[in-house]
């Protein structure tokens, strides 16, 4: 009989779907990415934003606010995923996280599209 | 580290989409029965659960302070939605007052955003050191995470008031109040994490952490990413797309 207990790769034991940092226990569970690892997000993170802000400064058209909406999304995430550990904990966590950001992100990209926002 | 048995090894593996599953088993047996080990005289240890978010006997057998913590967050996003869709619809609404592109001072923001975003690494530093149970470092982390998000609340501080200086009060425009308001209301979350990392300092260095210290920091951890997360959204809507 089986029973996933999912903290998201929990039965992975061989460790193969890994990112590359990621810290095993004896169980085959992961207890997050290494602090090197999260050293190397943060720099990331900190090129991005100043991506961002080159961008900003940019006269690139009608590209500029899409390529800024993509830099601030995968920001956003890498947060999301690896700071706050989703990427590594349980299933439910996750559901419980994105119900609430995707309901919000509904609703009111629905109240906007009534104020003719986007027009 | 755990050495728990999660799973039986001969059986074939389930969906791991179907990870939270907590129905009985055929043979009767719980989720909670599986995965906490049970020693010879019977008695049962949650000790190494919890970073799995598997901590004592719950009905979910997952740790219900995370998952009341991942719940509020959820629910955090739905109130920074609707400020910043209001903000989004009244940014343009200043009439003849002074607007955005005479206001803002990307640079000095940006050093401000850079404070917040490290101070998201050094407390992920934190919940790392809390979980090696290495006290030292988890307290130096924190006040790191404290002082860099002291910084920003500063700049914050000093940005409204220069704000208010050139013309731009709460009352002078809806573009005026929508920006206070959502500005206001993330400082306002910072501070507050501001104060929940000084108490858990002070609780560490006095021992008076009940319960499982790491998680404790960890859930403290979650609030202040999520701060963290609601500025990357404000600063490039706010901030970097031109009005």
């Amino acid at each position: 009989m089986t029973i996933d207990t999912s903290p998201a790769e929990a039965h992975d034991s061989s460790h193969h779907s890994s990112p590359p940092g990621t810290i095993h226990t004896e169980g085959g569970t992961h207890e997050g990415a290494s602090d090197f690892t999260y050293v190397k997000i943060a720099l990331a993170l900190m090129v991005l934003t100043g991506a961002e802000i080159a961008v900003s400064y940019m006269d690139i058209g009608k590209a500029q606010v899409p390529l800024l909406l993509v830099m601030m999304a995968v920001k956003f995430f890498t947060v999301v995923l690896y700071f706050m550990h989703l990427k590594y904990d349980n299933v439910l966590f996750k559901r419980l996280f994105y119900s609430g950001l995707f309901l919000a992100l509904f609703v009111y990209i629905v109240a906007l599209l009534t104020f003719h926002f986007f027009e | 580290m755990s050495d728990t048995t999660i799973t039986d090894p001969g059986v074939s593996e389930p969906d791991p989409d179907d990870g939270a599953t907590l129905d009985e088993a055929t043979d009767g047996t719980t989720l909670v029965d599986e995965v906490i080990p049970t020693a010879t005289d019977g008695s049962r240890s949650d000790d190494g659960l919890d970073h799995l978010g598997l901590a004592h006997h719950t009905s979910t057998g997952l740790s219900n302070t995370k998952l009341g913590m991942w719940l509020f967050l959820g629910s955090e996003c739905l109130m920074f939605g609707g400020l910043i869709a209001t903000y989004m619809l009244y940014r343009n609404r200043q009439g003849d007052a002074i607007g955005p592109d005479q206001l803002w001072d990307i640079p000095f923001t940006s050093a401000s955003s850079f404070c917040l975003l490290m101070s998201s690494l050094t407390m992920v530093l934190a919940v790392s050191a809390a979980k090696r149970h290495d006290d030292r470092n988890t307290r130096l982390w924190l006040i790191t995470t404290a002082s860099l998000g002291g910084l920003f609340v500063a700049g914050q501080v000093y940005e409204f008031t220069t704000f208010y200086r050139e013309g731009l009060g709460y009352t002078t425009s809806l573009f005026g109040s929508s920006f206070y308001t959502l500005t206001g209301f993330h400082g306002v979350h910072v501070s507050v994490g501001i104060m929940m990392l000084m108490a858990l300092m002070f609780m560490l260095s006095r021992n008076k952490v009940a319960g499982d210290k790491a998680e404790t920091v960890e859930m403290i951890g979650l609030y202040w990413h999520f701060v963290d997360i609601v500025w990357i959204i404000i600063f490039t809507l706010v901030y970097l797309i031109p009005a």
